[in-house]
């Protein structure tokens, strides 16, 4: 039944999105019928939006355990995912749909930290650095930060911006802005599996991790296919994104949010 | 005016390619091995005919090679030519297990390329995601009898029970098909191996990676030359992979690779040891009034195949089959839409991973029809000197022998006629991928998920 949904949901944008994109200049070449029409197609639009970027992260987290993932798969939807934020740090949405996002991060968090955990795990390992994050929580930073941040986490080549006060600064700065970056970058190094230091530990993360792993994944891929709408009216509305407990009370969050795919 | 009248001659039978073709099922080959019971590792994964068209090689999930040989027949009938019948079966790929990155190397065989016949022997390339091998294809049918030493059983004569000696000799025996690996060519990429492709040397081959491309010499096994590689020195910085290469059919020193945002670039091996830069580079600006989110995935190019004149290059996207002439890069000479009413889909078939789907292409022995694959077990051929186009259905439906097939049509929109179908009915899980045409005739090798079809076509 999650699947019929998500494929009415994804029907559903694939008519949004047909008219969306034409009225993506929102400027004055619009005549008066087509930029009354477009004022009533900018939450569907970005909301359409936000869901293509949600299945995009949920497509490129969840990889197949035993065989590597495709390559050419994954880079893909990481240029999508890139896109779709450099477009809403143009438009200035960025922040606009924070708190909606709070929620629906945590979700990813979910899938995630197991799923990258173990390979930051490896990478922690591999590399001896103690600040290096997972990537829910880099998604949940990046929400919080500057746009302009983003931008220059985005596209590499461009010179770095002004960084707004950050409530979280769980990390340096300059670590902070190659967050997302870096969640993407942790995606590929994933797939390029970098040998771990020890190879008994890499194989008992496997037999642990992988066994809770799957109840969480069955339980989230319902989910995600209820819809994205759905699955943010599930939560309750965040305290604030930007206060330096939200790490902690988002982990005390953990357990109603199982109880809560639990019962669904 | 002789040329005058073998021109209008041939005019007139290009023009009527499409109006008079009979295409018919010639053969469904069902490839199944255990109980007639459908398994995962059945799903073919490759089609390929050797130069003569006398062989058809399949490769499935399975690691397993199937090889066909068609009937010699009195060609009594122009265009009747015998069937396809097993002629040898050999497993060319096992599971492995890379102990390193705890993860399973898959057994598919992603491509099997033919050597052109030197001697009584087949010679073929099959691949799977990281290890090439050779395999000799050979046929035995006599063997050696009469030993002095040996019964025909094969026990050993105690040598004191001898009184006389015989010289052996060969009698003749069922045919034996026999599959041998004779070069194994390993450990050279740490990538998905996408694309093998022989050099018109006929003694090299190159390996494609999504990062790298891999020079090899057919004789050596432990060495082999690295010629492109794109992988950046950051792994963030990655946003390109290469989808598919090919060397020229004539030019040893040539040869192409397209990559994941549509372009293609050609390399000449004579100007640098590493073809980092590449001597040209063919990409079609985009079309500005279909941007999407998608415009970079359906672009990602899933096949490149040289004429075989070798003065074109025909390119798969996800939407379309583009011809290049190799003279000009700025944009293809001939753009065909293979189902164009998918790009109101494309969130849809983003979420079904179907979007990500690598559809293969062909040319016909003479350069004057390309064929690809579609959904709902459709796939399409287009003749590039009329532009006409034809949508064909491989199922079992158009089984019987001799029935001519049906052209189908997909309505996009609107009110559905009779006997068209419906974007929503379609089945976007019976896509065919893999498609292959007779080098000299008109034969076709269709398959589908688990199927092979033959088609043949009869011309009036």
């Amino acid at each position: 039944m999650g699947e019929e949904e998500g494929l009415r949901q994804a029907q559903l944008l694939d008519t949004m999105f047909v008219r969306g994109l034409k009225r993506k200049c929102f400027d004055g070449e619009e005549d008066i019928e087509g930029t009354l029409a477009g004022f009533k197609a900018i939450p569907s639009y970005n909301l359409q939006r936000q869901s293509l970027l949600d299945m995009s992260l949920v497509k490129l987290q969840l990889c197949h355990m035993l065989v590597e993932p495709n390559l050419c798969r994954s880079v893909l939807i990481a240029n999508t995912v890139r896109q779709i934020q450099e477009e809403m740090t143009q438009d200035g949405t960025w922040q606009m749909i924070n708190t909606q996002n709070a929620g629906h991060a945590s979700l990813d968090r979910l899938v995630s930290t197991d799923i990258l955990c173990r390979s930051s795990r490896e990478q922690t390992e591999a590399k001896h650095s103690p600040g290096y994050s997972t990537f829910p929580k880099d998604f949940e930073e990046t929400q919080s930060q500057d746009s302009s941040e983003i931008m220059s986490a985005v596209s590499s080549g461009q010179a770095p911006r002004n960084l707004q006060s950050n409530m979280w600064e769980m990390e340096s700065p300059q670590e902070n802005r190659g967050n997302f970056q870096k969640s993407l970058d942790q995606i590929f190094e994933t797939l390029e599996n970098k040998s771990p230091n020890s190879v008994e530990d890499l194989f008992s993360e496997v037999d642990s991790s992988y066994y809770d792993l799957d109840t969480m994944l069955t339980g989230m891929m319902s989910n995600t296919k209820m819809g994205h709408c759905d699955v943010l009216e599930t939560f309750p509305s965040q305290t604030t994104t930007n206060s330096n407990s939200n790490c902690k009370s988002d982990l005390n969050e953990l357990d109603h949010i199982v109880e809560i795919l639990v019962e669904s | 005016m002789k040329i005058v009248a073998t021109w209008k001659k041939k005019s007139l039978e290009r023009a009527n390619f499409f109006s008079a073709s009979k295409w018919h099922c010639k053969q469904e080959l069902k490839l199944m091995f255990k109980n007639n019971l459908f398994k995962a590792a059945d799903i073919i994964s490759t089609v390929e005919f050797n130069h003569s068209g006398e062989l058809l090689a399949t490769g499935d999930k399975g690691g397993r090679v199937v090889i066909f040989q068609q009937e010699q027949e009195n060609k009594t009938q122009a265009h009747s030519r015998g069937e396809y019948n097993v002629y040898s079966t050999f497993q060319s790929h096992e599971p492995e297990f890379d102990y390193l990155k705890s993860l399973e190397i898959e057994e598919k065989i992603n491509k099997i390329r033919w050597l052109p016949q030197k001697n009584a022997a087949q010679f073929l390339l099959s691949t799977n995601d990281k290890t090439i091998k050779l395999w000799k294809i050979s046929e035995r049918d006599k063997r050696p009898e009469g030993y002095n030493l040996k019964e025909e059983d094969g026990r050993y004569r105690d040598p004191t029970t001898v009184t006389t000696l015989r010289v052996p000799v060969f009698r003749p025996m069922d045919l034996m098909v026999e599959a041998s690996p004779r070069r194994i060519f390993a450990n050279a990429h740490t990538y998905h191996i996408n694309s093998i492709s022989i050099n018109s040397d006929y003694e090299t081959y190159l390996s494609a990676d999504d990062l790298r491309i891999n020079l090899w010499h057919l004789e050596i096994t432990d060495r082999s030359f690295n010629i492109v590689d794109i992988k950046p020195a950051n792994m963030e910085e990655l946003t390109e992979v290469i989808t598919a290469a090919e060397f020229h059919p004539n030019s040893c020193n040539t040869f192409v690779y397209s990559s994941s945002k549509g372009t293609i670039r050609l390399c000449d091996m004579r100007a640098s040891a590493l073809c980092d830069r590449h001597s040209k580079l063919f990409e079609e600006p985009e079309d500005p009034s279909n941007r999407s989110f998608f415009s970079e995935i359906i672009s990602s190019i899933s096949d490149v195949k040289f004429s075989h004149s070798g003065r074109y290059m025909m390119t798969r996207d996800y939407l379309s089959v583009k011809i290049w002439d190799l003279n000009m890069e700025n944009r293809p000479v001939e753009t065909y839409q293979v189902h164009e009413y998918l790009r109101s889909k494309l969130c849809s078939l983003y979420e079904n991973d179907c979007i990500f789907d690598k559809f293969e292409c062909c040319w016909n022995g003479s350069d004057s029809v390309v064929m690809t694959g579609s959904y709902n077990n459709f796939f399409r051929m287009f003749d590039r000197n009329t532009k006409r186009d034809i949508t064909l259905e491989a199922s079992r439906e158009n089984n019987k022998p001799r029935t001519v097939l049906k052209p189908r049509k997909v309505c996009a929109s609107g009110k559905r006629k009779k006997d068209e179908i419906s974007v929503d009915s379609l089945d976007f899980n019976k896509k065919i991928l893999h498609t292959a045409w007779h080098p000299k005739e008109n034969i076709i090798a269709v398959a589908t998920t688990n199927n092979l079809y033959i088609f043949q076509d009869k011309m009036n």
